[in-house]
């Protein structure tokens, strides 16, 4: 192999480090309007009153709209979130009013001068508030909402969605066990804080055609809903993205695009703006889910896990978005990459009055793994194993099946054994696990082990139009956006790789305008190199039949008997009869002057094969391709005096396939750990009693920085996963997925308590050193 | 109700080796001016609130949060965006180092790493640390900036 396999340096360097790259929020034009909007303070409260008349004073104000200016329920699983809040708010930051205005400053000034009469309701604080009986009711009409399909409501309750999973006989595999324990983790919601805000820009042509401009992950999606949602033929509706700033997920929702279309149209339909200030990104926009949960594990005295009773409890927040289906993409893996006959999970979301939430990076599996790998030390320890032992003994293997009852396979697992192989030689596992530095520091290693099926909608698919220059260089059109991840850089690479042509000859369209993009779902799951993958190399291999079609006209053979390659085409038996790909790629002309062919233009797409719903009451199914599984481990030095600690040595071992450009992929593991280490750690809303949060900026949230960050090792092993492009495995979820649990085991190893909340804070170690009452107990 | 709108100056700013000049507000920030009035939208908004970098020029060669300057105090400074670097050391660092993946705080990165390696060309780590932990990145696990700017600094 040429190009695979190699650090093809980024196609859009250039322009990223000279400020020519351009993202949603660049877009700037004499005579754009600008939106803000007018949040709310409460986190339930019935809206008894909004008074625009001081607002419609401020010069420049061209449209006030609250929620009575459009009634209809959005959402992908459930509709139940108005664009603009309606009789009630359910979140602090909701969008009550938005104001439209010559200039964002007047726009400001006018949301400003929104006098809006709230009347509190008594708020649902978290998610075993919400659950109990007589608990205010988040949603009155939660029956009503259109629903997915599998959406199981439970009437009269906070519970959107309840997913169960179920395999062998509990009883059957309790008395099996020797060692039986339970454990509960928590946590409450966070933000994904990319550096770029989320912003949209909306027009309305004359003909009712709808333009949008956004920050999104998800354009397609963009344009399949808001045609779903207004009733308009999504064929009017163009939505273009150029780069964005940093996902994670946060930015596959889709919400601002929404406020932009309706403000448009509350001036005509002229170009109206909005971006979110930071405060607003992080709880007006969606967040990242919460989680309750409790975890019962029963072993054998040989250590094999036989049972596992398992209940998570999702804080949705005040809308589903995608909560429900984090929450089934949590119970599909619920075990985290252990072979458990036994099991029974229920995997509840839950309405509370909190931010809602969306897609996260990992999507349920930092959370679900956080439960697991927290009771599977407590497991460990009761049994007198080692965490890692434990660990390697359960793992699973080819033959085993998922919680989805789904028969692994070297190719649709990887090779957890080896990684953990692999973990065990880098983090010195069986060196030492704690050890004391001086009189107050104590250093500690902790692990943690995951796997994730990367679902998407059983039907998503992915296109891509590989067309010629008559240089013979090809530009490779594909709906992935690009978000940071590389991915429009490897797809180069596999059409360099499969056209044998040099990456720099393969020019691709960082843009993407679903007018003339073909359609890539969702740019997230780490799906982009598999799913367009496909399809770029189909959309290859089309390009390469076209030109080999024409070259056997000209050199009179067969198109079998030709080979494509370093820009010629040859008869394989006799490389000196060739043609050169460029006398032909724009079609060939004979001395005569008659002609042949004509531009090629490569077509390919690709959607995923016999993927299926989950049964609702067992959980059997087909959730998605391919397990991933990785090995992970954290070192942190303790100070034993006030509890602070610092993180010295992040591990990962991931089973990528085939790493396809290894500086991307290193890089795409380190930012994952980066961040799993900084949810894990400090990042967590900060609720107060009714539901306000006190943290929403980026001064008081804070995220690591420079000079915080540990050292990472990064290694990988390579199963070839046989469906995908060179056999690569999603891996730029895995980095983070492992760290909290990861985390949270060294640094109880180090305190010698059990730390089963986060964000791991150095008043939660103390809090439980000191023996005071807390919220696990 | 008053007018406070109306009240606009003109701003004539050093920028990247040109005078430009924009009608702003008094209390319009540097880098609104600088993206808005004066199309070098280099100079990315994360927080506007100081806490980000990603916003950061170089005031006379040091590194500044325009979100936290007004433009009308930069008068008389010069002003370095982004768009005034052109092929720097730095600049060919933080490709070759893959010192970024979205690309949204590089702008921001770039000036205050630059900035650092003019004003202390032996820096060490705590020095580099002191200047570059007033930005954020979310998307990369920061090795590869450290290894960027430690490349620049050795060659030096
Ligand atoms: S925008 Fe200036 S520091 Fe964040
Ligand atoms: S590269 Fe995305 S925030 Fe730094």
């Amino acid at each position: 192999m040429d190009v695979i396999g190699k650090s093809v340096p980024r196609k859009e360097s250039p322009d990223k480090v000279t400020g020519r790259a351009k993202y949603t929020g660049d877009s700037m034009e004499t005579g754009l309007l600008h939106a803000r909007m007018a949040a709310s303070p409460y986190a339930h409260a019935r809206i008894v009153k909004v008074d625009t008349s001081h607002a419609w004073g401020i010069q420049g104000v061209r449209a006030i709209i609250t929620g009575d200016f459009c009634d209809v329920l959005t959402g992908e699983e459930i509709r139940d979130r108005p664009i603009l809040a309606k009789d009630k708010v359910r979140y602090f930051g909701e969008t009550v009013a938005v104001v439209v205005a010559d200039s964002e400053v007047s726009a400001k000034r006018a949301a400003d001068a929104i006098h809006i009469q709230y009347d509190p309701l008594p708020v649902v604080n978290s998610p075993a508030a919400a659950i109990e009986k007589n608990a205010p009711l988040v949603h009155e009409n939660m029956m009503s909402y259109e629903k997915a399909i599998g959406v199981a409501s439970i009437p009269g309750t906070n519970i959107p969605s309840l997913i169960k999973i179920r395999k062998g006989d509990m009883e059957q595999g309790w008395r099996e066990c020797g060692t039986i324990i339970e454990n509960t983790v928590s946590f409450a919601p966070s933000d994904h804080s990319a550096m770029e805000t989320r912003s949209a820009l909306a027009e309305i042509s004359p003909d009712g055609r709808i333009h949008i401009e956004t920050s999104s992950q998800a354009p397609f999606a963009v344009k399949k809903y808001m045609g779903l949602y207004f009733n308009i033929e999504q064929g009017r509706i163009r939505v273009k993205t150029p780069l964005v700033g940093g996902g994670y997920g946060g930015k596959a929702a889709i919400q601002l695009e929404l406020i932009a279309y309706l403000a448009s149209k509350a001036v005509g339909g002229r170009k109206v703006k909005i971006v979110n200030t930071r405060e607003e990104d992080m709880v007006t926009s969606p967040a990242h889910i919460g989680l309750e949960a409790r975890v019962k594990l029963g072993c054998t005295d040989e250590g094999k896990i036989r049972a596992a009773e398992i209940v998570y409890l999702f804080d949705g927040g005040a809308y589903c978005d995608k909560s429900s289906d984090v929450a089934r993409a949590a119970a599909a893996d619920c075990t985290g990459p252990y072979a458990i006959e036994h099991l029974h999970c229920d995997c509840y979301t839950v309405y509370t009055n909190h931010p809602y939430a969306t897609a996260y990076r990992g999507y349920g599996h930092a959370e679900l793994t956080f439960a697991m790998e927290r009771a599977l030390d407590v497991l460990a320890e009761k049994a007198g194993l080692d965490p890692l032992e434990l660990r390697l003994r359960n793992a699973v293997v080819p033959g085993n099946t998922s919680p989805t009852r789904n028969v692994l396979t070297a190719s649709n697992l990887g090779n957890l054994q080896a990684c953990i192989g692999r973990l065990r030689i880098l983090a010195e596992w069986d060196d030492w696990k704690i050890k004391t530095i001086d009189s107050h520091k104590i250093r500690a290693k902790g692990i943690s082990c995951c796997w994730k099926n990367s679902s998407m909608d059983p039907n998503a698919s992915s296109g891509a139009v590989i067309s010629f220059n008559a240089d013979a260089s090809v530009n490779v059109e594909s709906g992935v956006v690009e978000i940071g991840t590389g991915t429009k850089t490897v797809l180069a690479q596999m059409v360099a790789e499969r056209m044998k042509m040099a990456p720099e000859h393969v020019h691709v369209r960082i843009r993407v305008n679903t007018m003339i993009t073909p359609e890539h779902w969702k740019t997230v799951a780490s799906r982009g190199t598999f799913m367009a993958g496909r399809a770029v190399l189909e959309a290859a291999d089309d390009a390469i039949a076209q030109l080999l079609r024409i070259a056997a006209c000209v050199l009179r053979t067969d198109p079998e008997e030709l080979e494509l390659g370093y820009g010629k085409i040859y008869v394989k038996a006799d490389p000196s009869i060739h043609i050169k790909v460029k006398d032909i790629c724009y079609g060939y002309t004979y001395p005569s002057g008659n002609s042949i062919g004509g531009q090629i233009i490569g077509r390919g797409s690709y959607m995923q094969s016999r993927m299926t719903y989950l049964d609702p009451h067992t959980g059997e199914g087909r959730p998605g391709p391919e397990w991933n599984v990785a090995a992970q481990a954290v070192e942190v030095e303790l100070d034993t005096r006030e509890y602070r600690y610092k993180i010295l040595k992040a591990i990962s071992v991931i089973d990528a396939g085939k790493v396809l450009n290894p500086k991307g992929a290193e890089g795409q593991v380190m930012g994952a750990m980066s961040m799993g280490l900084g949810f894990a750690g400090r990042e967590s809303f900060l609720f107060d009693g009714q539901g306000v949060v006190l943290n929403a900026s980026l001064r008081d949230y804070t995220l690591i920085r420079y000079g915080e960050h540990p050292d990472y090792v990064v290694e990988f092993v390579e199963t070839p996963c046989v469906e995908a492009p060179f056999g690569a495995r999603a891996l730029g979820e895995h980095g983070l997925i492992g760290m909290p649990a990861a985390l949270a085991s060294a640094l109880s190893r180090a305190a010698g308590v059990r730390l089963n909340e986060l964000p791991l804070i150095p008043e939660l170690i103390w809090r439980l050193k000191a023996g005071m009452p807390h919220d696990s107990d | 109700m008053e007018d406070r709108e109306g009240c606009q100056v003109i701003v004539n700013l050093r920028v990247n080796d040109e005078i430009r000049s924009a009608v702003a507000r008094p209390a319009d920030t540097l880098l609104d001016v600088l993206r808005e009035k004066l199309g070098l939208t280099g100079a990315k908004p994360g927080c506007k609130n100081g806490d980000c970098g990603a916003c950061t020029v170089l005031v006379d060669g040091w590194p500044q949060k325009s979100c936290l300057v007004l433009a009308v105090e930069a008068v008389g400074q010069w002003i370095t965006t982004i768009e005034g670097l052109k092929d720097t050391p730095i600049q060919r660092a933080f490709i070759e180092q893959w010192a970024f993946q979205c690309g949204y705080c590089t702008p921001g990165f770039i000036m205050n790493s630059h900035g650092l390696i003019q004003h202390h060309p032996n820096a060490n780590d705590e020095t580099i640390k002191d200047w570059l932990s007033s930005n954020i990145c979310r998307c990369t696990g920061y090795r590869e900036i450290k290894d960027a700017v430690t490349s620049v600094l050795k060659e030096k």
